[in-house]
């Protein structure tokens, strides 16, 4: 009796789940397009087929798609450290970690998968830690369960209901201090069936940083909570830390491509409006969700919120991604590339369209008030002293035009690197970097014509940057002193 | 007959100072509130009492599991302690050498309570601990004082102080060294003030119990470096042997101690 009873029961539920395939196969399009989210399926119920364990991966990268495979019961484990790393050229911190790296290791899932979490806090660490999965449905997203003491380890588990990009983070007390060393990361929980397929995903996720120091200011910082109390950040950067993006770190594509960004903003205050220079998202699923917006420009994303982002890469081109809150990505660090080879497609981007120079204001450049965050070098320095400097006065005031290895953007910025205008006359780049640089130029035989603004640096600080600019990048090695400067000023 | 109580504490004095184990200063008593209070009527009262200066060492340690071999690393009861349990020792009676003059770690609850009780001392509560070290060098209550919690936030930053000397830092008002930058201590009562682990949920808990990480029933919102020592002794368990987390015992005053 119970038994024919039961297999009646199976009978109605493939029934109840036939009609709530065929109800959602037509009003998944409608709900698209309305943005209507009254529709949401109940995967809560979902069997899981079989088990595996997931991988987990470091920023820029994500793991491989789910696709089209069941749901499953996921094994997947992640260790707490705390550990001084880089934050910009000469400066470092004391980030905590989930997984080793900021923001954490990226987590790939899908609907209806059951996950067993183990979380592992490093013996040597000083504090408890816990994690707080936004895409968990449940008690603080699983922070009390997760509540670990250093030497220790939990494991918990849950079941996936809602598709979407979430943030997960650290909850624990001070849970300030915590989200603002570093302890954030991303959980995608794919559709059925998966995301569409591109050609390169990429996993990037800003935070803002509160230290000691001001920005640029070498050493190892601490922490500095009156700052992060008053919402006044130091560094607002892309993966944890200024160069996490650029230089050798910068993204790679290829023109043609498609290109997918997993956005997070860790936070823990500031919302992001996030742009890549030179393209437009094809696709913006807002928050992360259902919901997809087309052809956008800068989007916005809270803190402790995400976005996944899509365009195709139509050119090559250096794309530099910002906050387009735009002093913090040029004066505090949220800058990436992405660097897109292959052919150029006039079509679409011509460049080489002359220019005349506007100048409204006159024609002298015009000076703006030294703020003083700019690295103070001893008065005498020996050569390799001011190539030390020199670097890092490089990263904060000429990286941004002409690349971390001085390779400039084309056809519009100079490179520095090899150049034959640099080194035939050291006595104009001094001029330049006090006057600033208006014109058409010709540098290895390409014409540039921008405007460099006058730098307000030292006399020091001109010599050190020029120093490191004369010794890096196959340029001839000249040695520029502060008297040499001084002389070019006064004339 | 106050010459008679005057002797009788000048004694004890004597007594404590040079009790088994480590020196100890007498600490003043008082009101504070402590950093979960809400208004004035959450003042708690700290009565007088001793606390050893320094945390205990490695040395001192080894030397109570000589005398006590059921604390000794594999004669403990697995009840008690946990298998990190003084895990770095090259055997039952021997310390790393290198380790004897720094504050001993690894240990549980149970075998700190014991390493006190065992020489007629206790370990302090939360509140005499966080009430002696609010002092910094010269005020007995530092907390307003924001250079001192700077350098207390600063030493948080700082990894592995648990390989450091005890009894390098300058003293604090009472005389106690190293209650900040070196390890995290055991408490009597570690875990009678509940921070959850989920730490957010002020609303739903007794705020005068539940000091929140939102920090919204805070007396004061800058000490920081509190919060991490509430989350931290809420995330351990009377077996756990963590290399972060030392302890050092406390003694009542238990006479009238009236010098005047």
């Amino acid at each position: 009796m119970t038994k024919k009873l039961s297999s009646f029961k199976g009978y109605i539920y493939l029934l109840l789940f036939l009609s709530g395939a065929i109800f959602t196969a037509c009003t998944q399009g409608q709900s698209r397009n309305t943005g209507n989210s009254n529709y949401t399926k109940d995967y809560s119920k979902t069997k899981v087929f079989g088990e595996m364990v997931a991988e987990l991966t470091a920023p820029p990268h994500v793991p491989p798609p789910v696709g089209n495979r069941p749901a499953m019961k996921l094994y997947m484990e992640m260790e707490i450290t705390e550990e001084e790393m880089e934050m910009a050229d000469g400066v470092s911190y004391l980030f905590w970690t989930f997984g080793g790296t900021v923001p954490g290791s990226f987590i790939r899932a899908r609907v209806g998968d059951e996950v067993e979490f183990k979380i592992k806090n490093h013996p040597d660490n000083k504090l408890p830690h816990n994690i707080d999965l936004h895409a968990v449905t449940g008690q603080g997203g699983g922070a009390e369960a997760s509540f670990v003491a250093p030497g220790h380890e939990k494991t918990f588990s849950f079941k996936l209901i809602n598709p979407g990009l979430y943030v997960y983070h650290c909850a624990t007390a001070p849970v300030g201090m915590h989200i603002a060393n570093g302890m954030y990361g991303l959980i995608l929980v794919e559709p059925e069936g998966g995301l569409p397929p591109v050609d390169k995903e990429f996993y990037v996720m800003q935070g803002d940083f509160y230290t000691e120091g001001r920005f640029g200011e070498p050493g190892l910082q601490p922490f500095d909570m009156q700052k992060a109390y008053d919402e006044r950040p130091d560094y607002v950067v892309f993966n944890g830390s200024v160069n996490a993006l650029s230089g050798e770190n910068a993204l790679q594509a290829k023109a043609g491509e498609t290109i997918r960004i997993f956005f997070g903003n860790g936070g823990p205050n500031l919302a992001s409006s996030f742009h890549v220079i030179g393209e437009i998202f094809d696709k913006v699923y807002v928050d992360g969700g259902d919901q997809i917006n087309y052809n956008v420009g800068t989007t916005l994303i809270p803190a402790g919120g995400a976005a996944i982002l899509e365009f195709k890469a139509d050119v090559p081109s250096n794309l530099v991604l910002v906050d387009h809150s735009i002093f913090r990505a040029f004066n505090k660090g949220a800058l990436g590339i992405l660097s897109v080879t292959g052919k150029e497609n006039e079509k679409i981007f011509a460049g080489e369209i002359m220019e005349g120079i506007y100048l409204p204001e006159g024609s002298t450049i015009q000076k703006m008030p030294k703020d003083g965050n700019v690295v103070s070098p001893p008065v005498t320095m020996t050569k390799s002293e001011l190539i030390d400097t020199g670097k890092k006065i490089y990263m904060q005031a000429c990286f941004a035009c002409h690349q971390a290895n001085g390779e400039g953007v084309a056809n519009a910025f100079p490179p520095l690197a090899n150049a034959d205008y640099l080194n035939a006359d050291v006595n104009r780049s001094i001029d330049v970097l006090l006057h600033g640089l208006s014109g058409e130029i010709t540098v290895n035989g390409k014409k540039y014509n921008s405007i460099m603004p006058s730098q307000q640096l030292k006399d020091e600080e001109v010599a050190a940057v020029l120093t490191y600019v004369y010794n890096s990048w196959g340029n001839n090695g000249t040695e520029v002193t502060p008297d040499m400067v001084n002389k070019r000023r006064k004339k | 007959m106050r010459k008679v109580f005057l002797l009788i504490a000048a004694l004890f004095l004597i007594n404590n100072a040079s009790a088994q184990g480590g020196k100890m200063a007498l600490v003043k008593g008082g009101n504070y509130t402590p950093l979960y209070g809400i208004g004035e009527q959450a003042d708690v009262e700290v009565r007088d009492f001793y606390l050893e200066i320094n945390p205990v060492t490695y040395a001192e340690f080894q030397e109570f599991v000589r005398n006590y071999s059921k604390w000794q690393k594999s004669k403990v009861t697995k009840l008690f302690a946990d298998e990190r349990y003084l895990s770095n020792w090259e055997n039952d009676l021997t310390a790393p050498v290198a380790l004897l003059d720094k504050p001993i770690t690894m240990i549980s609850w149970f075998a700190a309570k014991a390493y006190c009780e065992c020489q007629g001392k206790r370990l302090p509560t939360v509140d005499e601990w966080e009430y002696a070290a609010m002092a910094s060098t010269t005020k007995r209550d530092a907390r307003e004082d924001s250079l001192y919690n700077a350098s207390i936030l600063r030493s948080y930053e700082q990894p592995r102080t648990f390989l450091k000397t005890v009894g390098q830092s300058d003293a604090n008002y009472w005389g106690v060294k190293d209650m900040h930058g070196m390890v995290w201590e055991w408490t009597q009562d570690f875990n009678s003030i509940i921070l959850t682990g989920e730490s957010r949920n002020n609303g739903n808990t007794d705020a005068s119990l539940f000091c929140a990480g939102g920090a919204i029933g805070a007396k004061d919102m800058m000490n920081y470096a509190a919060f991490m020592r509430y989350a931290m002794r809420s995330s351990l368990k009377a077996n756990f042997s963590l290399t972060t987390l030392g302890f050092r015992c406390a003694k009542d005053v238990n006479h009238p101690l009236t010098l005047n």
